[in-house]
């Protein structure tokens, strides 16, 4: 297998000599091309500073990431939105679309900041949208759509680059339920059809329990590590229920 | 306690604060500019009839000044209720911990006073600095000496200015209070998250309501150029109030249409950002199209005021060349006895003896010998009581009427001898003419005058005098003038050979004549001369001669050149601000709350120099379509006004529209740089 992601000791501090936080605590971790991974964790642990470093909106204070072998905790600049708008695809918990912009605008942006031509754009959004299923919503607006279909109307958008990896910061939060399990179950299409490499940060253990691989996180360091291997995903949802009940959370405190 | 938060308060929040702090500088320093002038024209040494035409100036700027302050107060509490909306949530996070609205009324009360304090004494110290700059603009458009500099500083404009910003300041603190009170917490807390829904308009009928709104500009653009003349005040207010709705109804359509044509221009559309500005733009329109209707009409009428005002400045000595060729003349009435019962009041023995004596012996009375004339020439004036506008346009009154509602119609023509008029036009460089003896001719050159008595002419009306009728030697007026004067002012005279008048029928008696002097430092030797005694002749009850120099026209036009052009610099300005500013801090306030979606295109990877030329282009788009279309009016406007002013002469347009032109540029140009980097500053990431 092919490795994408490469972290390698990275750690993150916020604060100053005084009063220092480890938001992330020596993590290293490799992420396979077509592989769907989950990282769980509590608040505050650090699962969401270690997804803004791998997308390079923040920096990490020491370690390395590597994307296909290149360092991208050295790019600079431009160098550096050219990396995110080609290399990688975002999906947000606000689904941060345009609300001033139709669906299909929304995704069609994506290109056009790669200064794709227009005869290109129209076909490759209009590809993704028949893969997502919002080929009848492509002419709302944000405020005419459900959760779930912002939610897959931000989905396309992040896939249609193509990109090498697609980066979801808890991508079911603001969704209800069925809308979760929706998305899910197209993220899983995304995976297995189209076989897309997926980072996903989340809290929720049905939401991982629909990933090859879940990394569990505490107060910055990688706490334990599940394989979904063979099992069904109701067997490997019991097993991720079992470490969060391990991880304990608040009971921890407790005693 | 409080006095700390709102300092932090104005140091957070500078960037926003900016425009609105530079705005009031601006505000206060013209303010105080306009006012100090009565100081600034002290030290001119200027003569007395200049003198009194400042006098004149000073009491009109400070009339102008009430409407300016008006202006600026409406700006001001405009301005603030902006910023006061940015902080809404400040205001939420104050009231959950408990603050009281007191309180927060409190911050803002300190806050004002702060930002109106340091605005007045910076404002002040710019408008004392540039003051300086301005007396010599005054010196020059009064064409007065100004050899020796002296510093310029008017307690009195400072104190008017302090008081006049002071009430707009409380005004401010007033609403401020009143809005504060009015506030919800639920409201303040959930104002961002307030989902805007984008409506499309219905594309045919935005078409429709386009093309109607255009044939509407069209039609009151053709009125005023090509229909000028025959329109009257209620025409001309009719035609404003249509071409200010239709600017609304054009701006409402525009905002559906061009985002349906740009979208259509697909390789165009999805090219880089351009998607998203035109979006931006089209959901902005949509909400702003009343204002943008409002700075366009604003920036209309700027361009109009500026332009005319100096241009007029320009032609008002232009006509003096032509229309005053001689020094001096002198009129007297005469034979006063015949005009009591015309004019309903009486006259005494003493005025009407006087009126019989000669203007030649007049003259003599008040001291003013022959001696200090040559070239001289006496002419006159005569009337009959039968003969007035009535019987002379009567047959076209209904025409007439029509297009000048307020014509006087016993008003009695005045008539000329043949042989006196050559005379005078031999002195006044005109050409002479030659009557048969049943002949007549009408003189006159102001136009509007013209054309009236033109559509009378076209049919050779005769003329009967004392039982004996006279035909007309030509069918339109003869361009001409008798009497020296700044413009355009003669509205008719009939020359008639000069057997057809006596004596008795003289009105009027003319002394026209130059000064026996070579150098111009000759000339206002004997000018000083005369003016004591023609100025004050009436009112000491020694005779009633009237008289007018070439130097006090001369002076007279430039100095109401002067003054219409400091009243056009200054509303011009005030306008000019008004509308930026708005402009200007409506982006802003639109770009701090655009701040998300650029934080979108940023996360998913767009460059930062895209980013920036997005917002330029949305930006310069936002300040750029009022302008266009404040452009097109005003080429109509211009021309209109041009017309109205034709008495005054404006041949000289290309030079004052340059000078609008570089005051649009800096003024409304600098808000638009200033607004970019503003906006620039709040989209940066954190």
């Amino acid at each position: 297998m092919e490795t994408i992601l490469k972290i390698e000791q990275i750690e993150k501090y916020y604060g100053n000599k005084g009063n220092l936080t480890k938001a992330i605590d020596n993590i290293s971790f490799d992420v396979e091309k077509k592989e769907f991974v989950a990282i769980m964790g509590a608040s505050g642990s650090g699962k969401t500073t270690l997804l803004n470093c791998i997308s390079t909106i923040d920096r990490v204070t020491s370690g390395h990431i590597y994307m296909n072998g290149n360092d991208i905790t050295k790019l600079k600049g431009n160098a550096l939105n050219r990396f995110r708008r080609e290399e990688l695809g975002f999906i947000f918990q606000d689904f941060n679309l345009l609300n001033t912009l139709t669906a299909y605008e929304n995704i069609a942006l994506a290109l056009t900041i790669q200064g794709k031509k227009q005869k290109e754009i129209d076909q490759k959004v209009l590809a993704i949208a028949k893969k997502l299923n919002i080929v009848d919503i492509l002419k709302k607006y944000p405020y005419q759509m459900s959760g779930g279909q912002k939610q897959r109307v931000a989905s396309a958008r992040a896939m249609i680059t193509n990109p090498m990896l697609v980066l979801a910061d808890e991508p079911t939060g603001a969704l209800d339920s069925k809308s979760a399990r929706m998305l899910l179950e197209n993220f899983e299409y995304l995976n297995k059809e189209l076989h897309a490499t997926i980072l996903m940060v989340t809290h929720d253990a049905f939401t991982a329990s629909y990933a090859s691989r879940v990394i569990f996180i505490k107060d910055g360091k990688i706490f334990h590590e599940l394989q979904r291997g063979e099992l069904s995903r109701k067997e490997f949802f019991d097993k991720i229920i079992d470490i969060v009940t391990l991880l304990g959370g608040d009971l921890n405190h407790v005693i | 306690m409080l006095f700390k938060l709102s300092i932090k308060n104005m140091k957070k929040s500078i960037k926003d604060y900016a425009i609105y702090f530079f705005t009031l500088i601006l505000g206060v320093s013209i303010f105080y500019i306009f006012n100090s002038m009565e100081t600034q024209t002290v030290f001119l040494e200027v003569t007395s009839s200049t003198r009194e035409i400042i006098k004149m100036m000073i009491s009109m700027l400070s009339g102008v000044s009430v409407f300016v302050s008006l202006i600026l107060g409406f700006l001001i509490i405009y301005a603030n209720r902006f910023l006061m909306k940015r902080r809404k949530k400040e205001f939420a996070i104050y009231m959950t911990l408990g603050m009281s609205k007191r309180k927060i009324s409190q911050i803002l009360f300190i806050e004002t006073l702060l930002i109106g304090s340091v605005s007045l004494v910076v404002g002040l110290i710019l408008g004392i600095g540039l003051s300086q700059l301005m007396s010599v603009l005054v010196a020059n458009l009064f064409e007065a000496d100004l050899s020796k500099f002296t510093f310029i500083f008017s307690w009195k404009a400072m104190i008017k200015t302090i008081i006049y910003f002071g009430v707009m300041y409380l005004l401010v603190m007033i609403f401020n209070t009143i809005s504060v009170g009015r506030c919800k917490l639920i409201d303040l807390l959930q104002a961002h998250k307030k989902v805007e829904r984008i409506k499309l308009k219905n594309p045919i009928f935005c078409t429709i309501l386009f093309f109607v709104s255009t044939v509407c500009l069209g039609y009151c653009y053709y009125q005023v150029t090509k229909n000028a003349m025959s329109l009257n005040v209620h025409d001309i207010g009719k035609l404003m109030l249509l071409g200010s709705v239709s600017t609304f109804i054009l701006f409402w359509s525009l905002s559906g249409i061009l985002l349906k044509i740009f979208m259509s221009l697909k390789r165009l559309y999805y090219k880089n950002l351009n998607m998203f500005v035109l979006r931006q733009l089209a959901s902005k329109v949509n909400t702003t199209v009343f204002s943008m209707t409002v700075i366009s009409l604003m920036l209309f009428l700027t361009i109009c005021i500026l332009s005319s005002a100096l241009s007029l400045k320009n032609s008002m000595t232009a006509n003096l060349k032509e229309l005053a060729p001689i020094d001096f003349q002198a009129s007297k009435q005469k034979n006063l006895q015949n005009h009591e019962d015309k004019y309903g009041f009486q006259f005494t023995e003493e005025e009407i003896a006087d009126s019989n004596i000669s203007i030649t012996e007049t003259l003599e009375k008040l001291n003013i010998p022959k001696n200090y004339f040559q070239d001289d020439v006496i002419t006159h004036y005569y009337s009959v009581q039968q003969l007035n506008y009535e019987t002379t346009l009567g047959s076209k009154k209904e025409i007439i009427e029509k297009d000048f509602p307020v014509i006087r119609w016993d008003y009695q023509e005045i008539l000329m001898t043949i042989s006196d008029y050559n005379k005078l036009a031999k002195l006044l460089h005109q050409p002479t003419y030659q009557l048969q003896e049943d002949e007549y001719i009408v003189i006159a050159d102001f136009e509007q005058m013209t054309n009236i008595r033109n559509l009378v002419l076209k049919e050779k009306p005769d003329l009967t005098l004392n039982g004996k009728t006279y035909h007309a030697k030509y069918d339109h007026c003869v361009d001409g003038f008798t009497e020296i004067s700044s413009n355009h002012m003669n509205t008719g005279i009939y020359l008639v050979p000069d057997q057809a008048v006596n004596e008795s029928m003289e009105i009027e008696e003319f002394f026209s004549a130059n000064y026996r002097g070579q150098t111009k430092e000759e000339k206002y030797k004997i000018e000083n001369l005369i003016q004591e005694p023609t100025d004050h002749g009436y009112e000491e009850g020694i005779t009633t001669l009237s008289a007018v120099s070439k130097i006090s026209i001369y002076e007279a036009s430039v100095g109401l050149g002067a003054m219409v052009t400091f009243i056009g610099i200054y509303l011009g300005i005030i306008f000019l601000i008004s509308s930026a500013a708005i402009l200007a801090l409506k982006e802003l306030s639109e770009s701090s709350d655009n701040k998300d979606r650029y934080m979108v295109l940023r996360k998913i990877g767009t460059d930062e120099k895209m980013i920036q030329h997005a917002l330029f282009l949305q930006i310069a788009c936002f300040f750029l379509l009022p302008l266009i279309v404040a452009i097109i009016h005003s080429i109509f406007g211009i021309q209109f006004a041009n017309i109205i002013l034709a008495t005054f002469g404006t041949e000289q347009l290309l030079p004052s529209i340059i000078m609008t032109a570089i005051f649009l540029v800096f003024i409304y140009g600098g808000y638009f740089i200033i607004t970019y980097f503003c906006s620039k500053n709040i989209i940066k990431e954190k």
